[in-house]
């Protein structure tokens, strides 16, 4: 009984949500009850089938609704998918194996660049003939190439490093990321590879295959509409397909061999674990990850630069990681949409709220320290531009409060 | 090659410059192994720090009229004294809150921890200095004693801000030498580095050897913040990373833990710097040039830690806690 009721209640709150979220489309508030309503459903004591279906409910329907009519909350749903895949990927490294890699962003960049180079007219500066832009066809099978190219540079990179101890290793991918962002930084000369600080456009975005089908019933919708909700089913997908491959191989042997070298790396090896062939593997597999949503980051964004390959990129996803509890799948997701939604929307509408405020003119009486006119108030202080404060915090505090982090993973609950 | 020859003098005396601040930076990371062995990886922002009070100090003395009056000597023992302190003071603090709470868990812990600090304070300084200047780069205020130059010959032009950098930094090695090497002080930190537990029993009150290593390590970083903002004028918050990562990178090549290793990496890093900003655009001609100088400092921390992980002068690291 009281499962039906829960189901019910959930199923009042959406509705009530959504409404909300659609009469005031700019209400960043509204759009946070929305998402609020998936994090219920893992908490509420609905059974299954139905916590599916509405899960289901909103993602494949009243996020993309909404989103038709707010192409923002479009916009912060597939940065979440993305930030979700990356922390996912990360989680393995850091989360299963205990491999702390700073320089996660490197493969993200790997992947994007890929896509950037040879979906946009980049590739001619070096390749006669001019075969490209290559045309959208080619976005999923780059897709697949970046995937393959993430696996190959992560084993590349883990070949020599995975010997150093932890901290050395932390280091070590520090630098390895910053080797690439610098040589992709500068690889606009002698050959223009990369066209350097000036980054890349327009970089192809993926084919509206289903077109015809779409007119076929009927439906005539304008691109620009239809490409936001194209690339948050992409990454819905990408994300789901992320989430099932990391369940199974937790799950697996591999699973089994990655924690039991987190949990003592002599131990494991004297067991008989493979140890450096599954820390490869580790490596490759969150690679791979990366650098798969990286093609779908460069063809939504059309330009990238290698500004947004930055060392803060790698400590975002791992302040999403530790954030969630380290070695959890439920936690990585869930780090991975707060800071997502903390970044994109709380601190920006706080930026905004003060902006009104500082143009108000208002003034504010305080006891002891007199009047203090808003307008005076710095134009430098922009909430939305202090997002390293906000990590730095998020990872102080869980490593001292609660290094398990939000979700933990639930074996370590019962040990 | 005749040029060169011919820029060779310049481009050793860059090399010193670049070595003697990395040098002194790299000795903040290398205590804290020691007596911890994790990475202060929030040490490169102490080191901004020191750069920030050398030049609120030296604002607030242009404001009180006191810059052109002063004697320049004494201002600059001033400038250094306070940013050596509040740097100082700052990576004690630091310790106390951000890492002391984390004493006996996992390495990396507190090296996650130490990352968020961090980060944490790369925006507070941006904070802090958007409220009170409402911006936050900031320069130099120019002395004149610095600028003026001692051509030395014809190809070895001598800035005295140079010189300033090179004698402070020697004077402060050597003084840091002496105190660990010489002192009762420094016979605890050693203890405490070597086996904080038989240390403890042997009466060495550990935390406090803690505290005070930071703030040891942290006033050089903040005299090297206060030599980088005088020699190259512009600071802003986020100016840490890069000299910070050099200076990890120096005391590694030198062997963690090894104080005289962190000064001689550093001098080996500033050098092979300097030679490969000046040197790989001949070389190659012009293809790659000087931008790869900071690839170039990675490339070598990588090298260094898959051929030879102990540095050049071996670790002083206790073995056993993994």
């Amino acid at each position: 009984v009281s499962g039906s009721v829960a189901s019910f209640g959930l199923l009042a709150y959406i509705a009530a949500s959504c409404v909300l979220a659609f009469v005031f489309p700019q209400s960043v508030l509204a759009f946070l009850l929305v998402e609020a309503s998936l994090l219920l459903l893992c908490y509420v004591p609905a059974p299954l089938k139905i916590k599916i279906y509405l899960a289901a409910l909103v993602l494949l329907v009243l996020i993309p609704f909404l989103g038709i009519f707010n192409g923002y909350y479009l916009e912060v749903a597939i940065q979440i998918g993305i930030y979700v895949a990356l922390a996912l990927g990360l989680n393995i490294v850091v989360g299963f194996v205990g491999l702390l890699n700073l320089g996660f962003v490197a493969f993200y960049a790997i992947g994007a660049y890929l896509w950037a180079i040879f979906g946009s007219p980049q590739a001619n500066e070096f390749i006669p003939g001019g075969f490209f832009p290559l045309s959208a066809n080619w976005f999923f099978l780059f897709l697949v190439f970046s995937i393959a190219a993430g696996a190959l540079t992560g084993t590349l990179l883990g070949l020599p490093v995975l010997r150093l101890r932890g901290d050395y290793l932390a280091i070590v991918t520090l630098g390895f990321a910053e080797v690439v962002r610098a040589v992709v930084n500068n690889l606009d000369k002698p050959i223009n590879f990369t066209n350097g600080p000036k980054g890349i456009a327009p970089i192809a975005k993926p084919p509206l295959f289903f077109k015809p089908w779409l007119e076929f019933f009927g439906l005539e919708i304008a691109d620009s509409t239809l490409y936001p909700l194209y690339f948050y089913f992409i990454a819905l997908l990408l994300v789901l397909l992320i989430i099932l491959v990391t369940r199974r191989l937790e799950d697996s042997r591999v699973g089994r061999a990655w924690k039991a070298i987190r949990e003592d790396e002599l131990a494991a090896a004297a067991m008989g674990v493979p140890v450096v062939r599954m820390k490869l593997f580790a490596f490759a597999v969150g690679a791979s990850f990366a650098s798969g949503v990286g093609v779908l980051f460069a063809a939504k964004q059309v330009f990238i630069n290698p500004e947004s390959f930055t060392f803060m990129e790698s400590i975002g996803v791992l302040a999403m990681v530790i954030l969630g509890g380290m070695g959890s799948i439920p936690g990585a997701i869930l780090g991975a949409t707060g800071v997502t939604i903390l970044n994109l929307q709380l601190l920006k509408g706080l930026s905004l709220w003060l902006n009104g405020l500082r143009q108000s003119g208002a003034e504010l009486t305080l006891p002891l320290l007199g009047s203090y006119s808003l307008s005076q108030l710095p134009a430098q202080f922009e909430p939305a531009k202090y997002e390293r404060m906000v990590f730095g915090l998020i990872l102080i505090l869980m490593m001292i409060f609660r290094p398990q982090g939000i979700l933990p993973p639930r074996r370590d609950q019962r040990s | 090659l005749e040029l060169a020859l011919e820029i060779l003098p310049q481009v050793l005396l860059e090399g010193l410059v670049l070595g003697f601040m990395y040098a002194l930076i790299a000795l903040g990371y290398t205590m804290v192994y020691g007596v911890l062995e994790f990475i202060n990886f929030a040490h490169s922002e102490i080191f901004v720090l020191g750069a920030f009070v050398g030049v609120e100090v030296l604002f607030w003395l242009q404001d009180a009229g006191h810059l052109a009056v002063l004697h320049p000597a004494f201002v600059l023992l001033l400038v250094i004294a306070a940013g050596m302190l509040i740097s100082g003071l700052a990576a004690m603090a630091l310790e106390r809150v951000a890492y002391r709470p984390l004493q006996g868990s996992a390495r990396l812990v507190a090296l996650i921890s130490a990352i968020g600090a961090s980060f944490f304070l790369q925006d507070a300084l941006r904070l802090f200095e958007s409220l009170w200047r409402n911006t936050f780069y900031l320069s130099y205020p120019t002395l004149d004693v610095l600028d003026q130059v001692l051509p030395l010959a014809a190809n070895l032009v001598v800035p005295v801000k140079s010189l300033m950098v090179i004698v402070t930094a020697l004077l402060s090695l050597a003084g840091l030498y002496y105190f660990v090497n010489r002192t009762r002080v420094g016979t605890a930190i050693r203890a405490v580095a070597q086996d904080p537990e038989t240390a403890s029993l042997m009466g060495i009150p550990v935390n406090r050897v803690i505290a005070l290593t930071f703030f040891v390590g942290g006033a050089m970083g903040g005299l090297a913040g206060v030599l980088f903002g005088l020699h190259y004028s512009l600071v802003n918050p986020y100016s840490g990373f890069a000299p910070g990562m050099k200076a990890f990178t120096a005391a590694v090549l030198g062997g963690i833990g090894n104080i005289p290793g962190a000064m001689l990496g550093g001098m080996v890093l500033g050098l092979l710097e300097a030679f490969a900003a000046s040197y790989l655009s001949l070389l190659t001609d012009g293809a790659f040039g000087a931008e790869y100088k900071d690839v170039f400092a990675f490339l070598v921390l990588i090298l260094i830690l898959i051929f030879r992980p102990k540095g050049l002068l071996g670790e002083t690291v206790r073995e056993g806690r993994a």
